[in-house]
């Protein structure tokens, strides 16, 4: 190390001009210089570019494809979403209509019911109220024959003689009021 | 190397040295074919490009590692400069130019390990990338619009009288564009590479003289920012190389204003 350095020192001072302008030594660099660039660009253009070109481009390819599938997926989850709601809704009307129409039923039946219930109602109390009548009719006829027998008793104890006929009228008259 | 050093008169100034081509075996001249240490240089490059865009790249990730992902995120900035300034016919020149780039890049952050070798320092190296970017922008602006690429010059939004002297300045500064392109390059890398190497040569003062306690650490922290500028410079002067060689393409492809 020590040696080249001395060695090109003492060249240099030799020499006493730019190394640069030693035009000695342009064939030579001129020369290795197209070689570096003939191969450089060889391999740039034949390898190097268009691998990085095409991984480039693949790239931007895939995030647009990704881009577009996000979008289409984004597409189908709204429309799942409108289906949803859609059919949500459907089964809303249904529940109330089968709602509204048990409700028709019910009050139908109701209805119907109430008046058959009425009818028999009407019946049981137009019987009660003839038996009411029948007891009631046998109760003043009781209570005339009592009254009868009663009065004619009476008039007899007292001494009198009892005329059935006068008697009946009397008791007549009077239970009328 | 103290000895060198005592032998000088103290200190070595020979910021000039690292530009030194020498062949890589033994002592010989050096004809056209001899492998130097430009070579070994450019080999390096070429080795690293390899490593970052075929390697890194050969899994053909769609969620790239890290190496891969450097290669595209190169790939798309110089693709998109070339379409941005170039236009989008100019996308089929888009090897071309990526090789311009990368290599003229990688050369530059190589040639800023220490003890390294810069190929793009070398003015024969930048005036062929300079003109054989012009020779061929010209010949395919010829090619693509004959005749008509000589429009270039003729500014048909100006005055009649001042058209002529105007195509003149243009013609005049059409044909200094390789020339400025090529040293543009080769001078930053130059300038900044002997820079550093000067204030190398101030840092061993320490070992002569009293006055080193104040220089030795001035020279380093000098040799550490010049450092850090010349990273910059790197990219800067590929990316400034790259972007003009689209401009000129754009020339070529729409001479018209």
């Amino acid at each position: 190390m020590a040696s080249t350095t001395t060695e090109q020192a003492s060249e240099g001072a030799s020499g006493g001009m730019m190394p640069q302008l030693d035009f000695s030594t342009f064939p030579n660099q001129i020369f290795w210089l197209l070689v570096t660039l003939v191969i450089l660009y060889v391999l740039l253009s034949r390898v190097a570019l268009p691998r990085i070109g095409g991984v480039l481009a693949q790239r931007k390819g895939s995030i647009t494809a990704d881009l577009r599938a996000a979008d289409e997926a984004k597409q189908k989850a709204v429309d799942a979403e409108r289906a949803y709601n859609d059919a949500l809704a459907r089964a809303r009307s249904e529940a109330g209509k089968i709602v509204a129409e048990a409700k028709a039923d019910i009050q139908k039946d109701l209805a119907a019911e109430t008046v058959k219930a009425d009818a028999e109602i009407a019946v049981k109390v137009a019987q009660a109220a003839t038996a009411l009548d029948e007891i009631r009719a046998g109760a003043a006829d009781a209570i005339a024959i009592v009254a009868k027998d009663t009065a004619a008793e009476l008039v007899s104890a007292l001494g009198g003689k009892a005329e059935t006929a006068a008697i009946t009228a009397a008791v007549t008259a009077r239970l009328k009021g | 190397m103290a000895e060198t050093a005592h032998s000088e008169g103290g200190l070595v100034f020979h910021p000039l040295d690292q530009f030194q081509i020498h062949p890589l075996f033994g002592d010989g001249p050096i004809s056209w074919y001899t492998p130097t240490n430009a070579t070994l240089w450019m080999a390096l490059a070429l080795l690293a490009i390899t490593l970052v865009f075929v390697v890194g790249s050969s899994a053909r990730a769609l969620i790239p590692t890290r190496m891969q992902s450097v290669g595209e995120i190169m790939y798309s900035f110089i693709h998109n400069m070339v379409e941005d300034v170039a236009g989008h016919d100019g996308a089929r020149y888009f090897p071309m130019i990526m090789t311009l780039f990368l290599f003229i890049l990688f050369v530059n952050f190589l040639g800023l390990l220490p003890g390294s070798f810069t190929p793009t320092s070398h003015i024969a190296v930048t005036a062929v990338l300079g003109f054989g970017v012009f020779i061929f922008v010209t010949l395919l602006g010829l090619y693509k619009h004959g005749l008509g690429f000589l429009g270039l010059f003729w500014m048909k939004d100006a005055p009649l009288i001042l058209r002529p002297i105007i195509a003149v300045i243009e013609l005049i500064s059409y044909f200094v564009r390789p020339v400025s392109h090529s040293i543009r390059l080769a001078g930053n890398i130059m300038a900044g590479h002997a820079v550093i190497k000067v204030f190398a040569a101030f840092a061993p003062i320490i070992l002569i003289s009293w006055i080193g306690v104040i220089v030795t650490p001035v020279s380093i922290l000098a040799i550490t920012a010049i450092y850090a500028l010349e990273v910059l410079v790197a990219g800067i002067q590929a990316y400034v190389f790259t972007i003009l060689t689209c401009v000129y393409l754009k020339d070529a492809l729409h001479p018209g204003h």
